[in-house]
């Protein structure tokens, strides 16, 4: 699985023969199981039963058990926006975490090898905002960005806004806090693939006078492969269903709307919980059909 | 060779930069956590022990601190016997649903929280189970389950059967070969689990939001908070749990050096 070298750092090489199974195995897996299956699987099935219920509002509101397709066709015309919106910051998102975190990953993981006490430190800053509230995070910035404070004066001084544009509350703002929460997501699979790296490939590249910039499309880009697949995947998928960076309260607008926004509004305020779950199948349906492609795609290109 | 001296000085400064840019929101919330202000907390009045002395001022804060911490270590504590239960069947034993059993745990690591919420909150409400507290802990064990199997995983593959056929070979049972050899050398790994998934479930506001009903969570107070205006105490919790966090991950690098040391020393 992709997601294995988010936390595995070494290979399997010792972990032998399983041993043949029997009551034993049985007495491990079924106490999970069972509660994957009453707390994941039938709460999937709750939710698709749902986005099928026929919300009627007279004489009060109650919902009927049916199949009503309707719903589906009602989110999509209703909520098109919203859904091009969420799949294009997460697209946006997702490509600038990158490129921001590959050559970080590259210097902790590589360039700092023989120094692990730096090394060491270096991850930990990576992951230190997962210590910190991630609503808090987000204020910070939504207060550090706001109208009048030194770093939107700056920002007006040269002109990458009007002075009567704010940041907060724009989409780029929204971008910037999923990119800002995300990072980390990207950084650790990244390292966890680049630490391993075998420095000595590069150099046999380079001895048979490949260009540097060859070097890294032949040789480093190929081989950190799992780790770009899984880093994206951990940053893609959050971001497409994020609820706090578009909120209002944080750092979005009513314009800035996602699918996550959406499916709080409908389930919690005005009590469309038929739309919610649609919505909800629905993001979740489109995020099955692109990481398939997705880590097809990448899966052969790796062969390459 | 310039390119080289250039590159050799480029690379520090980039990762300085996107350290510091990623350390910028905590340094702001300790900063403002000595603010003088009581409820907008967003422009800076002068110095002040007095949030951090009297962090409880704020009553309804602490209780859902409590709370927090509450849900965290029930959740925490079910999710990793479960997880690691379930990570050694993965690796230790061969049997026929081996790669269906990982598929559908990694699944809810590919479900994006507001599905998982929704999904949760429709079953308990077609359940007819008020939401709460009981709620949102088995909410929780849900989502943190994934993470401590991926983690144990890693560190049950990096075990080295010999020692337990060693042991079995000196007539240890094989209740005895699992409590004196397997699990001490899985404890760091169910430790690290652990850890990941108290921080995920105190963390979490989405799945929560969803299912707590009444229950007021730390960052569920946060959320309704933040739309009034934050009192400080807010930053002197989240700056202390920082603080605490940060130095369980030191000291546990620092024993696992020692650790390695002394295995180095007996060697």
């Amino acid at each position: 699985m992709a997601f294995a070298a988010f936390s595995s750092n070494t290979p399997n090489k010792n972990s032998g023969q399983p041993v043949k199974s029997g009551k034993i195995v049985l007495a491990l897996l079924l106490p999970g199981l069972i509660y994957l299956a009453m707390f994941f699987f039938i709460p999937l099935v709750a939710l698709i039963q749902t986005s099928l219920v026929k919300r009627v509002s007279t004489p009060s509101v109650h919902f009927d058990p049916a199949w009503n397709w309707q719903n589906y066709a009602d989110v999509i015309s209703r909520y098109w926006p919203q859904i091009t919106r969420s799949f294009g910051y997460a697209f946006v998102a997702t490509l600038v975490a990158l490129l921001i975190s590959y050559p970080l990953a590259y210097f902790i993981g590589v360039k700092v090898r023989h120094r692990p006490v730096l090394q060491r430190l270096m991850v930990t800053l990576v992951i230190a905002p997962f210590f910190i509230s991630f609503l808090l995070r987000t204020i910070a910035w939504k207060q550090l960005l706001a109208d009048h404070t030194p770093i939107m004066e700056f920002v007006h001084q040269i002109g990458w806004l009007q002075p009567s544009q704010s940041f907060i509350g724009s989409g780029p703002a929204v971008v910037f806090g999923l990119i800002y929460n995300f990072i980390p997501f990207m950084t650790l699979p990244l390292y966890t693939t680049l630490e391993r790296l075998d420095v000595r490939f590069l150099e046999a590249g380079s001895d048979l006078y490949a260009s540097p910039s060859k070097v890294f499309r032949k040789i480093t880009l190929p081989l950190s492969m799992p780790g770009i697949i899984s880093g994206t995947l951990l940053t893609f998928i959050p971001i497409a269903g994020d609820y706090v960076n578009a909120s209002q309260d944080f750092l979005g607008s009513e314009k800035t709307s996602m699918i996550g926004t959406m499916v709080v509004q409908d389930q919690l305020v005005t009590n469309n919980p038929q739309t919610a779950t649609a919505l909800s199948v629905l993001l979740m349906g489109m995020i099955l059909v692109l990481v398939t492609i997705y880590v097809r795609r990448a899966g052969t290109e790796e062969l390459l | 060779m310039r390119k080289l001296a250039i590159g050799r000085f480029i690379f520090p400064l980039y990762a300085l930069l996107a350290l510091v840019f990623l350390l910028i929101p905590i340094v702001y919330t300790f900063v403002f956590s000595f603010n003088q202000a009581r409820r907008r907390n967003t422009i800076w009045n002068g110095f002040t022990l007095d949030h951090w002395a009297n962090v409880c001022s704020r009553q309804d804060l602490c209780d859902a601190l409590g709370t927090s911490l509450t849900i965290s270590f029930i959740s925490t504590l079910i999710a990793t016997i479960l997880g690691t239960a379930l990570a050694i069947a993965l690796v230790r034993y061969r049997f026929r649903a081996r790669s269906a059993v990982s598929l559908s745990l990694f699944l809810p690591m590919a479900t994006p929280e507001i599905v998982m919420g929704a999904g949760l909150a429709s079953l308990f409400f077609s359940l007819g189970i008020e939401r709460g507290m009981f709620t949102v802990i088995l909410a929780h064990v849900m989502f943190c389950l994934s993470f401590v199997v991926t983690t144990v995983k890693a560190r049950v593959q990096m075990l080295d059967p010999t020692l337990e056929e060693a042991a079995s070979d000196l007539y240890a049972t094989p209740t005895q070969v699992f409590w004196k050899v397997t699990f001490p050398l899985l404890v760091p790994g169910i430790m690290a689990a652990a850890l990941l998934s108290f921080a995920l479930s105190f963390d979490d506001f989405i799945i929560t939001y969803f299912n707590a009903g009444n229950v007021t969570t730390f960052p569920l107070f946060i959320y309704v908070a933040a739309k009034g205006g934050l009192p400080p105490e807010a930053n002197v919790i989240a700056s202390s749990v920082f603080i605490l966090a940060i130095l369980i991950v030191v000291a546990t690098q620092v024993y696992g050096n020692l650790k390695k040391k002394r295995l180095a020393l007996a060697k």
